[in-house]
């Protein structure tokens, strides 16, 4: 919940160990191992309809593993934890949804307020201060008066990082932040990104498959593979670039022309 | 550890302002005003800058109080010299302050006066109205195709939703019809008990079911079930650009959604207002026998001998206005509907509201008319 700043060492953040997820009897992936460190920007890349998003719905506890773990922080279990310390870490999660899922009904400012209406116990006046803030921070001053269906797409997606915000989260997930962006909203998002990682000192954990945005923030990844249906590589994405012997994770990386051609 | 401020005495036109402890949200923080009312009693000041090393946590309720404090600032002439805070917060800040307020952002409230909400919802009513007939209009245009063979559908659509409003609707029918059977039966029972009339519930139970009260039910029930799955379902595709994608295809939304929901309710309702006649009857029944000591014989002998042909004509061809009734409120609130999630939910409670009043006020119509024709 705390802001950290200048995380340097490398503490486990999140622990995903054997995981196996599956729809009933259809298999998505299985046996996914790899730590996500403090401070990390963390990549989930892959193949159209390998398992990126549900992987994501599983580290944000919306999904029950089938088989395996994923340990947050000191080791704690999310599913072996109690329903109250569930919510409650749930709540340390900052979710960013492709669509930005902004609730329609509602302004931006109340979008962003909601949150912390329900669940924390501030006074009118310092929410209305908190959602301004984060609004700001995302570059929406004064848009709280705002319905969803009156901004653009861009300004929906940056409206829902506020609403992720809104508790100073220790981890961010985002789900294809560039999907349906052009490609100058798309580059300040993921400036936007960077900034926040830099001075929240969060952990954040991106679901994309824009090579754009995997080489320019992604500092560590997980690559899953469609067709064996587990992970066939982790690490930094330039240096699997660069030292990956994965032909599949070659393709991947440099768009299906091969190492020597783009190189 | 509680959050604290105190400043140092004022030297050079310069304050140094000292923060120490968790300056975090849970806490109830120092406001920016202590500072503002600090720096006007010494009026000299011209810079202000922060020692930070006691400060413990922070997070947004410190950025929401410097955020403030660089507005007191900029207000007053005075420059705020940001070195001193943690450089989190120091980046933060000017992400905050990068993308200035766009002008005419902010909104202001509007107070609109009643003589222009009054015309307002005059011309909004006027609108409403002259969309509906042109919808019903263009209905008219895609039946027209459909007679003479052009309207572009497909067949199994057609079934489908012959299957959802006829087949799937039979139990929640039973159910509805025998009930309203078995309560007119009561009401009736303890009435004509008085007279020794109790054989006449057969007959105020057959005709009342037969002529009206079975196609009304009926129509009521497939507003709320089936008029109101028109409209979420076509209203979804609004949202989703669906029926756009139709409509560059050159297929008329009308003929290809609209035409096989509305003929699908055209054929059901008559049968399923059919089946509740006699659903009706047998609650009608249920109470005669339990109730009323009459035998089956009796009753079926009576209920045969009071409804007439005609009562049963009048009820299915009400049945089926209704059908069609239900069926283009549904769509109609349908493909008007705007393109967000709760724009679905007025459209699906509008299907019904309207659905069920079209349905009351053409009963009305075609009582009126029999009765002038002494049907």
């Amino acid at each position: 919940m705390l802001l950290r700043e200048g995380i340097e060492n490398k503490e486990p953040h999140i622990v995903v160990q054997d995981l196996t997820m599956a729809y009933g009897d259809f298999l998505i992936q299985r046996d996914l191992t790899f730590t996500v460190n403090k401070g990390d920007i963390f990549i989930i890349m892959g193949g159209s309809g390998c398992g990126k998003s549900t992987l994501l719905r599983h580290l944000i506890g919306l999904q029950r593993p089938v088989k395996g773990k994923v340990l947050y922080g000191q080791g704690v279990s999310f599913w072996d934890a109690e329903p109250e310390e569930r919510d409650h870490m749930m709540r340390s999660f900052g979710v960013l949804y492709q669509s930005g899922a902004l609730w329609s009904s509602l302004t931006l400012g109340e979008n962003v307020a909601l949150p912390l209406q329900l669940y924390s116990k501030l006074s009118p006046s310092q929410v209305r201060d908190v959602v301004s803030l984060k609004l700001s921070l995302v570059g929406l001053t004064g848009f709280e008066d705002y319905y969803p269906s009156e901004i653009s797409g861009g300004m929906k997606k940056r409206a829902g990082l506020a609403r992720a915000m809104a508790f100073d989260p220790d981890i961010l997930f985002f789900d294809e932040p560039s999907a349906g962006l052009d490609p100058i909203s798309a580059h300040l998002l993921d400036e936007l990104i960077l900034e926040l990682r830099e001075s929240l000192g969060a952990t954040v954990v991106v679901v994309t498959h824009e090579l754009a945005s995997i080489f320019a923030i992604g500092n560590n990844s997980v690559f899953l593979d469609a067709d064996t249906k587990t992970m066939v590589a982790a690490g930094d994405p330039k240096k699997l670039l660069a030292e990956s012997k994965d032909p599949k994770v070659i393709e991947f990386l440099t768009r299906g022309e091969g190492r020597s051609k783009r190189e | 550890m509680q959050p604290t401020l105190h400043f140092d005495q004022a030297t050079d036109g310069m304050m140094r302002i000292h923060l120490s402890g968790d300056w975090t949200l849970e806490n109830i923080l120092p406001s920016a005003y202590d500072v503002k009312k600090q720096v006007e009693g010494v009026p000299q000041v011209r810079l202000l800058t922060f020692d930070t090393k006691d400060l413990q946590k922070w997070d947004s309720g410190l950025l929401i109080f410097l955020s403030k404090l660089m507005e007191i600032c900029t207000e007053g002439g005075i420059t705020l010299q940001k070195e001193g805070l943690p450089q989190g917060a120091q980046r933060l800040l000017s992400l905050a302050s990068a993308v200035p307020e766009r002008k005419g952002a902010r909104r202001e409230a509007v107070r609109i006066s009643l003589l222009d909400r009054v015309g307002d919802s005059a011309i909004a009513f006027w609108r409403t109205n002259l969309e509906m007939v042109a919808f019903i209009g263009e209905a008219a245009t895609a039946l027209m195709r459909l007679f003479v063979g052009k309207a572009q559908f497909r067949s199994s659509d057609l079934f489908l939703t012959i299957q959802e409003c006829g087949a799937q609707a039979l139990p929640i029918v039973s159910l509805i019809s025998i009930l309203v059977g078995l309560i007119l039966a009561f009401i009736g029972a303890i009435q004509l008990k008085i007279f020794g009339a109790q054989i006449y519930v057969a007959s105020l139970v057959g005709i009342g079911m037969v002529r009206a009260l079975a196609a009304i039910m009926t129509g009521i029930i497939m507003a709320g079930r089936t008029g109101a799955a028109f409209a979420a379902q076509l209203g979804t595709m609004q949202v989703n650009e669906e029926i756009d994608a139709l409509q560059t295809l050159g297929v008329s939304p009308m003929e290809f959604l609209v035409l096989p929901r509305m003929l699908a309710l055209f054929l059901m309702m008559p049968l399923l207002s059919l089946y509740a006649d006699l659903m009706g009857i047998l609650g009608g029944l249920i109470i005669g026998v339990s109730m009323l000591d009459l035998n089956f014989m009796e009753y079926y002998n009576k209920t045969i001998e009071s409804v007439r042909l005609n009562d049963l004509w009048l009820g299915l061809f009400s049945a089926a206005v209704f059908g069609v009734l239900v069926a283009l409120a549904g769509c109609l609130r349908g493909m008007q509907c705007g393109r967000s999630a709760s724009a679905v939910g007025e459209a699906t409670t509008s299907a019904v509201v309207t659905g069920i009043v079209s349905i009351v006020v053409a009963m009305a119509v075609i009582t009126v008319v029999a009765n002038v024709l002494n049907i």
